[in-house]
């Protein structure tokens, strides 16, 4: 019999996970000791190649590292307790699994004895969290735990990427066992993501692409996960074919803002320009993007007289909401690279003259245009001068959810992929600020800004105090109306405006809380002080909070309304009190 | 069920609906089957019978049967979320494949005396149905077949003094020589 206490392998399931994240790169994690993970915490204690961000709540930690891996394209790591640590975390997991962000999230469990006895801080965590990840794993084995791990870092991150879960009971932490490093077999043998998309469906889409005459490339948060060799690829497609391309939100910086093409994000918010070449294209190209209902509006009227190319990775995207002629399942990038090959080799650009002098006049429409006014601050105008105040600098936006949300899409304009976090599946109110915090974590020299709202700031405004502890000097850009302002819009528009509980009567003194939380605080109550503040804000090196006055009943367009189709949106200057409630009638059932 | 698409839709779908039965192989390892359940229960799918049981053990693989209900949309959405989960190895639509063979076993209790008691028996024989248990005063019949076929025998047995059924729900396979 050998002698194991010297086999360098034979750790603790705690020193196992720490080993773990050491062996994927893992430079930094977001967390929150408790109970059920002291052992973990011992272990990290005990090094110095990871570096642990205390978090307040683990919900921040959850949103941090979404924001850390969409700014990086690596899996963002988390660390909580059983329990509530767990139940805390579902927010986040939901939230990723929704924009398909890669994340390891490691919760700790009560020893395996007590599983099912309702210990203090048991909770079912993975029967919590199964419908919220891609996957996830209680392991009761020491020596299945560095199989796991590996397995949950391959799953978080290949094919679709999402939120996995690893649920490690504290007597399997203590417990000592055999690591290995990250092998192939690691890995379901049942799990095969496809990368590479089928040679004849792409040659068939370049050749529609070929004949097309009003065609329109829409891309989604897919060309982003992609990595930034599919943005670079996406660009060579735009100008090798002339096309227009427009993108959902979590799509933006796929293809710069700046673009010659370019025309906007489509949807709900999006552009008229966008919207109409939607509705009336005759090849649409799909890449990465999901048909999601704030995108198609009604799923009937959408695009009626089109074929619809679909590129995903995911074979359950296609086909879920809107019927496509051509899919192909594969890696964005990847099947971006060979569509371009093929177009390249055997096509050449259509005319599509016609249509762009087409696009040209809805362009004209100019639908994101809002009256000028000297007195108070327009939202849309803040973000106009953040933009410009800006621009040309390093710097990546984060947003919390709501109407400060889209108008950060629509006027802030985004020349690169990974540059812009926020909640787009799931609209997670309060995601901002602790997205910045991970963002800062990884890009710690660049200017990171949570655009925020006054309502969904408060939902994690915590963190501040992680931020300051970790001297992250992040700049939280608040749009106060004292409204929740997406909600007050609504129920302006479809619920008689009767203003129920959307209103802040108590909203704190940002100015004042920043100083109590040890950060900066800045105000900006009129258009002439606005510049003078935000320069102020990003000469600052620490945390700012900057709370930007602005008009309070100020409604986000242009619009579709519920239930309408893409070329019935409403724009500004015709949303008339008589036109709303016309354009409104019969919505008020739909989300 | 319609599909759980856009909430944008005004109008139910009418989209007619139709019943498929599912084969999905997966790893037999601790809340396989949870997973596949909470899809269904999740996302709204239907469904009308669903059998299990480890098939393998050497290689740790269960077979998952599953009929169930709905548009042609939302069974191909169906299949394609069942596919992406990471431990089912394969799903094949044996309604698609158009040569599969479905069973199910059902136990059923019928009481009582006199001639209700010659009926059932003689039922009991036209459909092959085997006892299993008797009594002086109470029959278990076995009965195997597909589907409608048992349902059939219930709706026979019930004026003859049923007392309940238990049904396996419905197991598949392809025909011929290959496997899935």
């Amino acid at each position: 019999m050998t002698d194991k206490s010297h086999d360098p392998n034979q750790m603790t399931g705690a020193a196992m996970i720490v080993r773990a994240l050491i062996d994927h790169g893992v430079q930094h994690i977001f967390g929150y000791p408790g109970g059920a993970v002291l052992p973990i915490y011992d272990e990290i204690f005990q090094q110095s190649e990871v570096e642990h961000i205390l978090v307040r709540h683990e919900q921040g930690a959850g949103h941090a590292a979404e924001g850390y891996a969409r700014s990086t394209g690596r899996p963002g790591v988390v660390l909580v307790t059983s329990g509530p640590g767990a139940t805390n975390m579902v927010t986040p997991l939901t939230d990723a699994l929704m924009d398909s962000i890669p994340l390891v999230c490691i919760t700790g469990q009560v020893p395996t004895h007590l599983i099912g006895n309702d210990a203090f801080q048991e909770c079912d965590t993975v029967g919590i969290t199964r419908p919220s990840t891609k996957h996830n794993w209680l392991v009761r084995n020491v020596n299945d735990l560095a199989k796991v791990l590996h397995e949950a870092f391959y799953v978080a991150t290949t094919g679709r990427p999402g939120p996995v879960v690893v649920d490690v009971p504290k007597d399997v932490q203590f417990a000592t066992g055999a690591y290995h490093p990250p092998r192939k077999s690691d890995v379901h043998v049942s799990y095969t993501p496809r990368v590479k998309g089928d040679a004849t469906l792409i040659r068939k889409a370049a050749a529609m692409l070929a004949s097309a005459k009003r065609p329109v490339i829409y891309t989604g948060g897919g060309v982003i996960n992609s990595g930034p060799e599919a943005s670079k690829l996406l660009r060579e497609l735009v100008e090798a074919t002339g096309f227009p391309i427009t993108s959902t939100l979590m799509g933006l910086g796929a293809y710069p803002a700046s673009g010659p093409n370019w025309l906007g994000m489509l949807g709900m918010h999006g552009t008229y320009e966008a919207n109409m070449t939607m509705h009336d294209c005759d090849v649409m190209l799909c890449v990465g993007a999901r048909f999601d209902d704030r995108i198609t509006g009604r799923t009937d009227a959408f695009s009626p007289g089109s074929k619809k190319i679909h590129i995903d990775i995911d074979p359950s995207s296609i086909n879920k909401n809107i019927r496509v002629d051509v899919p192909i399942i594969g890696d964005a990038g990847n099947v971006i690279g060979d569509l371009l090959q093929v177009f390249k080799a055997e096509a050449k650009k259509p005319d599509i003259r016609a249509w762009w002098q087409q696009i040209a006049q809805w362009r004209a429409r100019n639908s994101l245009a809002y009256r000028k006014n000297n007195d108070v601050i327009l939202p849309q105008y803040a973000i106009q001068r953040l933009f410009e105040l800006t621009r040309g600098r390093d710097t990546y936006i984060t947003t919390e959810v709501g109407q400060h949300q889209m108008w950060a899409a629509q006027f802030f304009g985004f020349e690169e992929p990974h540059r812009w976090m926020t909640s787009g599946g799931l609209g997670t109110m309060g995601y901002g600020l602790p997205a910045a915090l991970g963002v800062q974590v990884a890009h710690p020299d660049s200017l990171v800004i949570d655009i925020a709202g006054d309502a969904s700031v408060q939902m994690t405004i915590q963190e501040m105090s992680t931020a300051v502890q970790f001297e992250l000097p992040i700049k939280i850009f608040i749009l106060n109306n004292q409204y929740m302002g997406m909600v007050r819009q609504w129920q302006q528009l479809l619920h008689g405006n009767r203003l129920s509980h959307s209103y802040s009567e108590a909203l704190p003194d940002f100015v004042k809380l920043a100083d109590a939380y040890g950060c900066v605080g800045l105000q900006a109550t009129k258009p002439s002080d606005l510049d003078g503040a935000i320069r102020e804000m990003i000469s600052v090196k620490r945390p700012v909070l900057f709370d930007c006055r602005v008009a309070a009943l100020e409604n986000c367009f242009p619009m579709i309304p519920s239930g309408k189709a893409h070329n019935e949106m409403l724009l500004p200057e015709e949303a008339t009190n008589e036109a709303t409630a016309t354009a409104f009638a019969g919505g008020k059932a739909l989300v | 069920m319609n599909q759980p698409a856009s909430a944008y839709f005004l109008e139910e779908r009418q989209d007619p609906t139709e019943t498929h039965t599912l084969s999905v192989l997966v790893q037999n390892e601790p809340g396989v089957l949870a997973r596949v359940i909470g899809l269904f229960s999740g996302r709204g799918y239907n469904i009308d019978s669903l059998t299990v049981s480890e098939t393998e053990s050497q290689k740790h693989l269960s077979r998952i049967t599953i009929v169930t209900t709905g548009t042609p949309m939302v069974i191909q959405q169906i299949k394609n979320q069942l596919d992406r989960m990471i431990p089912v190895y394969r799903v094949v639509d044996m309604t698609l494949t158009g040569r599969s063979i479905e069973r199910e076993l059902a136990m059923v209790k019928v009481k009582g005396g006199g001639d209700n008691r010659v009926e059932a028996l003689r039922l009991a024989d036209a459909f092959r149905a085997r006892v299993i248990d008797a009594t002086t005063e109470s029959f278990v019949f076995e009965i195997t077949g597909n589907s409608a076929k048992i349902n059939q025998f219930i709706d026979l047995m019930r004026p003859l003094g049923l007392v309940e059924v238990s049904r396996t729900g419905v197991a598949a396979i392809g025909r011929g020589p290959e496997g899935m």
